[in-house]
């Protein structure tokens, strides 16, 4: 990482690429800059090796060059300290093997709030960086009458610097004329000549900011008197709380119950596209893979869109309004109780809803261990998916009788899943931190930005890119999981004068059979073992597939259970139960981890600690059943 | 408050220099503590944290400098933790245990 790239000029060959950097402090518009500068034409990947995104983009400049800009994540310092801000660091200093140092890098900065950029600009001034500046939010600093003396600013720095108003668009011409002629006149950076800054020369850089700040920008006329008066009823102990249950309750509705009108449709919208193709081609295996395996594993990467897409909106809407640092400061000692981050609680609601828009969420935390273990914990969480099957046995086994007068036996052991879902999730999580990174406690230093109007074009070009890397990256690991296990199910096919059901036949049934000794001693049976491998497919999918080892046809839940009810003692089925609240029984949540840490480490490890919870929980709540007799 | 002026002209008359009081850490002020950070320094926190040079460049990156005034303006709900403290013209979160070594001479600059 820090071996230095050469990059070697072209002689007479056509215009290079100019090459541009954006870096700014956190909550700078950096991100509205992009969007502003290059509009649809980007590109989202991942650093070779890292969880951090790459956003680049490009636009053409005016002599026809192409630009390619690239998105830093933001920072406070070149001194690094996330995996994030390394990447900010080491492509600004030209470090990164992969990416040749950037031609110009523009330091984007919050003109209403200069203190701290000031540093960055200096730091990068020590170092000779080709830069210029872009005193974005102008707009918001004229109507706070504050008064910034330009071009003094721009001697101090050694840079040009230019108002842009990035959410409209403002100075993106005058910005890239700037680039253009900054690169014409740059001399290449000496990634060398950087070093961390100690404490002392930290207090020097800070007083030279300082003696910047005072001779270049008097104080605003009309300060934002907005933002505090907005915190003084959002940070309050009592009303910011109840303010922050409304925003938390409205988010979880909205994923929870508006998502599933469209998830219906999308769910028949595909049953029926299934069924159509199956009446145009002939009985077979082909006719399988296309509506059971191809259309089927498309349809279960599209069901989860609506709420991704929701959770999303609300995400970035809160994120853009200032308030996410607001609810992380509210829930940080709950949060922290548990070793997790106050930002954790949005993938962790999300979570109850479907763990892959939870753990999709999770971007919001920057501290990579911070944001392993609210992934590892996410699942943990009971889904919605966990429902029917839920749903299934409870009504099955469960006495709907009254306990103590006025609760419901079936509602109280409703109850008890979703409690026992939230609690194992904590505490694996107070776990993990206490015997795994035990020493990086991350301190809790978190700027609280002006609140701004969320710009809808921005908003709404955000949510879309989520929506499209999911499809993109999330989707073609789901649907090679979901032919993979269409596969086991399907082949081999029954044998001519089968009399029990094809999937037994199947590498499903083999496996189901093969790991039936070691399923015994949490009572459960081989049908249920067998059931266990379609139902890696998704939690809900388990309903089906107890349906086909039972070879009961149709969508008939009430005859099922009735099945079930006959053929499982009431310790099996309670077993069954407390597997499904541990059970990594869903491959999309680990394609998803797999996706969003970049490697299969963290999916193994989720696997390994959920299989082994399952069991554990199942093998206690089955022994204890049949000590009371329900064996 | 007047025996303690009282007090403190005697010192004066005692040792000729400028009396204040006591600077205090930043971790024990109540909402609508004002004063001026006089010194920054880190203490490791007890049960894990961060190593004391890093927790306090990490405050100096933040803008918790010398000289910069400070006033705490929310507090948490549940033991008054984190606060949120204007610093200069910004506004930062911080927990109280990461800010045990900010002493701030307290009063109105």
């Amino acid at each position: 990482m820090t071996a230095a790239k050469v990059v070697e000029p072209v002689a007479g060959a056509a215009p290079r690429t100019l090459r541009v950097a954006l870096v700014g402090n956190p909550n700078s518009g950096k991100t509205a800059m992009f969007n502003a500068l290059t509009g649809s034409r980007q590109k989202v990947a991942n650093y070779a090796g890292v969880t951090v995104e790459r956003k680049e983009g490009h636009l053409m400049g005016a002599d026809g060059r192409r630009i390619s800009i690239l998105d830093l994540p933001g920072t406070y310092s070149l001194r690094a300290r996330s995996p994030d801000e390394v990447i900010t660091r080491d492509v600004v200093l030209g470090r990164l093997i992969s990416e040749p140092a950037p031609d110009v890098v523009v330091l984007v900065a919050d003109a209403t709030n200069l203190r701290l950029v000031l540093r960055l600009g200096l730091e990068m001034k020590a170092v000779g960086i080709p830069a210029v500046m872009a005193l974005n939010m102008i707009d918001i600093a004229e109507r706070q009458g504050l008064d910034i003396d330009v071009d003094r600013l721009s001697r101090e720095l050694a840079m040009p610097i230019i108002g842009t108003v990035a959410t409209r668009r403002r100075g993106m011409e005058d910005l890239v004329r700037l680039i253009e002629e900054r690169a014409a006149s740059a001399a290449p950076v000496q990634p060398s000549a950087w070093r961390e800054p100690s404490a002392v020369e930290l207090r020097a850089l800070h007083r030279e900011a300082e003696r910047i700040q005072k001779a270049c920008v008097k104080p605003p006329k009309r300060p934002d008197t907005f933002t505090g008066r907005l915190d003084d009823v959002l940070l309050h102990p009592v009303a910011g709380i109840l303010v922050l249950l409304g925003v938390l309750f409205l988010m979880f509705q909205a994923v929870f119950a508006w998502a599933a009108p469209l998830m219906d449709l999308s769910n028949s919208g595909f049953e029926a596209l299934s069924a159509w193709v199956g009446t145009l081609l002939p009985e077979g295996i082909l006719k399988s893979l296309i509506s059971d395996g191809i259309i089927a594993g498309v349809g279960s990467v599209v069901v989860f869109l609506p709420q991704i897409v929701i959770l999303f909106l609300f995400i970035i809407l809160l994120e853009d309004f200032g308030y996410m640092a607001r609810a992380a400061f509210l829930l940080d000692k709950i949060m922290g109780g548990a070793g997790l981050h106050g930002r954790a609680f949005i993938p962790l609601l999300s979570s109850f809803a479907c763990a892959i828009p939870g753990i999709m969420a999770t971007r919001v935390i920057d501290n990579k261990h911070d944001r392993l273990t609210t992934i590892l914990v996410a699942p943990l969480m009971t889904c919605s998916a966990r429902i029917p099957v839920y749903t299934l046995i409870i009504s099955a086994f469960i006495p709907r009788q009254q306990v103590m007068g006025f609760l419901n036996l079936q509602g109280l052991v409703f109850f008890g899943l979703y409690a026992a879902g939230l609690v194992s999730a904590l505490t694996v999580a107070f776990v993990v931190r206490k015997i795994f990174w035990r020493s990086d406690a991350e301190p809790f230093l978190m700027e609280l930005p002006a609140y701004k109007t969320p710009d809808p074009l921005n908003v709404l070009r955000n949510v879309l890119q989520r929506a499209q890397i999911f499809l993109q990256r999330a989707g073609t690991t789901i649907l090679s999981m979901m032919i993979l296990i269409w596969f086991l199910c399907a082949f081999p096919g029954a044998p001519s004068g089968a009399t029990g059901p094809a999937i037994d036949y199947s590498f499903a049934g083999m496996i189901g059979h093969a790991i039936e000794p070691v399923l015994g001693p949490v009572g459960f049976n081989w049908q249920m073992s067998v059931a266990l491998i379609p139902g890696m497919a998704a939690r809900e999918v388990a309903v089906g597939a107890l349906g086909t080892v039972y070879s009961i046809s149709g969508d008939n839940t009430s005859l099922l259970g009735a099945s079930l009810a006959h053929q499982w003692s009431l310790a099996s089925a309670l077993a069954f139960l407390a597997w499904y609240v541990f059970a990594p029984q869903c491959a999309s949540t680990l394609a998803v981890v797999k996706r969003e840490t970049n490697s299969w480490r963290w999916p193994i490890i989720m696997f390994l600690y959920m299989t082994a919870l399952a069991y554990v929980a199942a093998f206690i709540v089955y022994r204890i059943a049949v000590a009371f007799g329900a064996g | 408050m007047d025996s303690v002026r009282r007090a403190a002209d005697l010192d004066l008359e005692l040792t000729p220099q400028p009396v204040f009081p006591a600077p205090t850490s930043l971790a024990n002020g109540r909402r609508g503590f004002v004063g001026r950070i006089s010194t920054v320094g880190a203490e490791t926190a007890a049960a894990g944290g961060l190593a004391a040079p890093e927790l306090e460049r990490r405050l100096l990156e933040m803008g918790f400098v010398e000289g910069a005034r400070v006033e705490i303006i929310h507090e948490g709900f549940i033991g008054k933790d984190p606060i949120c403290v204007r610093l200069d013209d910004m506004r930062v979160a911080v927990r109280r245990r990461d800010v045990r070594g900010i002493m701030v001479q307290a009063g109105e600059p």
